[in-house]
């Protein structure tokens, strides 16, 4: 819990398919309690840097330290212990379609911990109230909504607490409203646990009303353009690339609405 | 664990304080709680909070919250948060938000046994209409194609060809062999206690062709292509792909049945045919092994034995039950709900139906050929 470590530390890592390299030379930290966005253009890997620091991808150059850890050389008693801690919701939410949406969100809680099945009841009905999903307990994930399934998932991310969250793309496929109660959600969630939030989006409204600092990977040169905060990189960056990517919002164009 | 966790009760005059101390986390699985029922007497008027010493808390704690807070609302009694951490007030409020909106979405029901067997026959009914709706589409599918108006890619035809011929002819060769030994096997027994050895090459030539020949080629390709052909149509139904196709004009009864069905079709009878020869290539094999009859003789008798008819009856079931496994494997596919255990379902259920078809008509061929004596 030393505030000097930070939370996330990705050193010098390269990601690759095979023989094709995605991203190289990719180093930053992320700080514990901070909303942090991966941006970038479509097709560009923030997706698979998701992958790499959830722990499904083994990096072949660099390595990803949690306070300092390496999951990668830990024992796997300790990884299951690091995965605990982390929460994950998928792009279209990836709930386990065979079971009710209590059951998806009771599943790791009656994994992992001691507890009565009375109490996990408890426990699955808060989660399922706090993204406003009370009442659907009972709903297969194929009988309700995409946005719906989106913020099941993030109740079953939710379920153990964890310090870390991560998100793929939380907005993607939601209305403007859904998204703004979304992000709000995401707020009071880090403002009242202190969770850590890690999330890859290209949702402009959601970068600004979020993060505190992000990272920027680029498709062409295959490495990462820029950290910081995207407010102050909207406007100070030098990087031209970084500042229209950002900037988006703000000139209006004639295409579609924002 | 070496971490706790405790509630305090303190009565002050009209204020019932609780006090959390330890750590209140889903890690911790017993609490000692007291029950605070009979302390909410109707002179309590408000309840105030200490979270002082509390070291830790999650999720833990708001369900205890919860249902204290119930409590204390239906006693009437005000409830003093102040005393909480800010991020326990905020979630709590939270909670007690989204709980108002919803309280109005509906439950599914749970299911009984009368209603389960209500339900069964009323699927059982659906599925009979579904059936008979979907012979309607592939006949006007096959309309459609003989006018040539139908659309598909040569392209899947020739691929389903060759899946369906080709490459399931080692697993065809492998089963009818054994089945022919088997038949061989089970005849020589019976028929060597009268001298009848020879006309083991009539019953495996008879048994292959007439029977076993169609009925393993369609057992097998209803195992091997037609639970394929489910799969793949239920993860296209899950993906929306036959939503675009149908978007686009594209018939996927045309697009996506009819390769498939023609294929299977065209390729049982030559399977069952490849079947036939192997099987009693198997039966020869332990004729002339173990029952020392020799190898021209077991020739001519099988000669002798099958005729032309006898051929016909297996290549015409043989057509049928290309036909059967085609449409139960293209039929359940179509069906499929929008999920994984839905695609799951649906390639047992076409693999099962299939084979429970295949058996039924197996039994109406051979009483119906046994009338008109073929």
């Amino acid at each position: 819990m030393t505030s000097a470590l930070p939370l996330i530390d990705v050193q010098d890592l390269t990601m690759a398919y095979g023989d094709f390299i995605l991203q190289q030379e990719l180093t930053f930290s992320i700080a514990k309690g901070s909303i942090f966005a991966i941006m970038g253009e479509s097709g560009c890997g923030k997706s698979t840097l998701l992958k790499y620091m959830i722990g499904l991808k083994r990096p072949t150059v660099g390595a990803i330290h949690y306070s300092g850890t390496n999951f990668w050389k830990s024992s796997s008693q300790d990884q299951i212990h690091l995965l605990q801690k982390t929460g994950i919701l998928y792009q279209s939410g990836a709930l386990w379609s065979s079971m009710t949406i209590a059951e998806n969100v009771a599943l790791p809680l009656q994994q992992f911990t001691d507890l009565s099945t009375k109490i996990i009841s408890e426990l699955v009905d808060l989660k399922l109230a706090l993204v406003g999903l009370e009442g659907f307990a009972d709903y297969f994930p194929a009988e309700i909504s995409g946005g719906m399934r989106k913020r099941a998932g993030l109740a079953r991310a939710m379920a153990l607490d964890p310090d870390i969250l991560f998100f793929d793309e939380p907005s993607a496929g939601l209305d403007p409203i859904s998204s703004k109660s979304l992000d709000d959600l995401i707020l009071e969630l880090r403002d009242s646990l202190g969770a850590t939030i890690i999330m890859v989006t290209h949702e402009l409204p959601s970068i600004f009303a979020l993060a505190d600092d992000s990272v920027f990977l680029d498709p062409e040169t295959r490495t990462m353009l820029t950290t910081g905060n995207p407010k102050t990189l909207a406007k100070e960056s030098d990087i031209s690339k970084v500042r229209q990517f950002l900037s988006r919002n703000t000139q209006s164009p004639k295409g579609l609405p924002q | 664990m070496a971490t706790e966790c405790t509630l305090l009760t303190n009565r002050d005059n009209d204020r019932l304080c609780l006090t959390f101390l330890g750590s209140w986390t889903i890690h911790t699985p017993l609490c000692s709680t007291p029950d605070i029922r009979p302390l909410c007497s109707p002179d309590v008027k408000t309840l105030c909070f200490n979270t002082d010493n509390l070291k830790q808390w999650d999720s833990r704690l708001l369900i205890e919250l919860s249902r204290i807070i119930d409590l204390a609302i239906s006693q009437s009694i005000a409830v003093d948060d102040q005393g909480l951490p800010p991020g326990v007030r905020n979630l709590l409020k939270l909670t007690r938000q989204t709980r108002d909106q919803q309280s109005t979405a509906k439950k599914t029901p749970r299911f009984a046994l009368l209603t389960d067997i209500g339900n069964q026959t009323l699927r059982f009914f659906k599925q009979s209409h579904e059936m008979l709706a979907f012979t309607g589409e592939i006949l006007l599918a096959y309309s459609r194609l003989f006018l040539g108006r139908a659309r598909f890619l040569k392209k899947d035809l020739f691929y389903f060809l060759y899946d369906c011929g080709p490459q399931s002819l080692p697993i065809v060769t492998l089963i009818s062999f054994l089945v022919g030994v088997i038949l061989a096997f089970v005849g020589a027994v019976q028929l060597k206690m009268f001298g009848a050895d020879i006309y083991i090459a009539d019953l495996v030539g008879l048994g292959m062709t007439r029977e076993m020949g169609a009925m393993m080629a369609a057992i097998i390709l209803a195992g091997r292509t037609g639970a394929a052909f489910a799969a793949q149509l239920g993860t296209m139904q899950v993906n929306e792909e036959i939503d675009a196709l149908r978007t686009m004009g594209i018939n996927p009864m045309d697009f996506l049945v009819i390769p498939r069905m023609t294929s299977l079709v065209l390729m049982m009878p030559l399977l069952a045919l490849w079947a036939d020869f192997i099987g009693i290539l198997g039966g020869f094999f332990i004729g002339c092994l173990t029952l020392d009859i020799s190898a021209t003789l077991y020739y001519e008798q099988t000669v002798k034995a099958i005729t032309l008819n006898h051929f016909s009856v297996g290549l015409i079931k043989a057509v049928v039950f290309g036909y059967l496994v085609a449409f139960c494997g293209c039929l359940k596919g179509m069906q499929c709900g929008r999920s994984a255990s839905s695609v799951g379902n649906a390639t047992t259920s076409a693999v099962v139906t299939a084979i429970v078809f295949i058996v039924i008509a197996d039994a109406s061929f051979t009483f119906l050929f046994n009338i008109i004596g073929v």
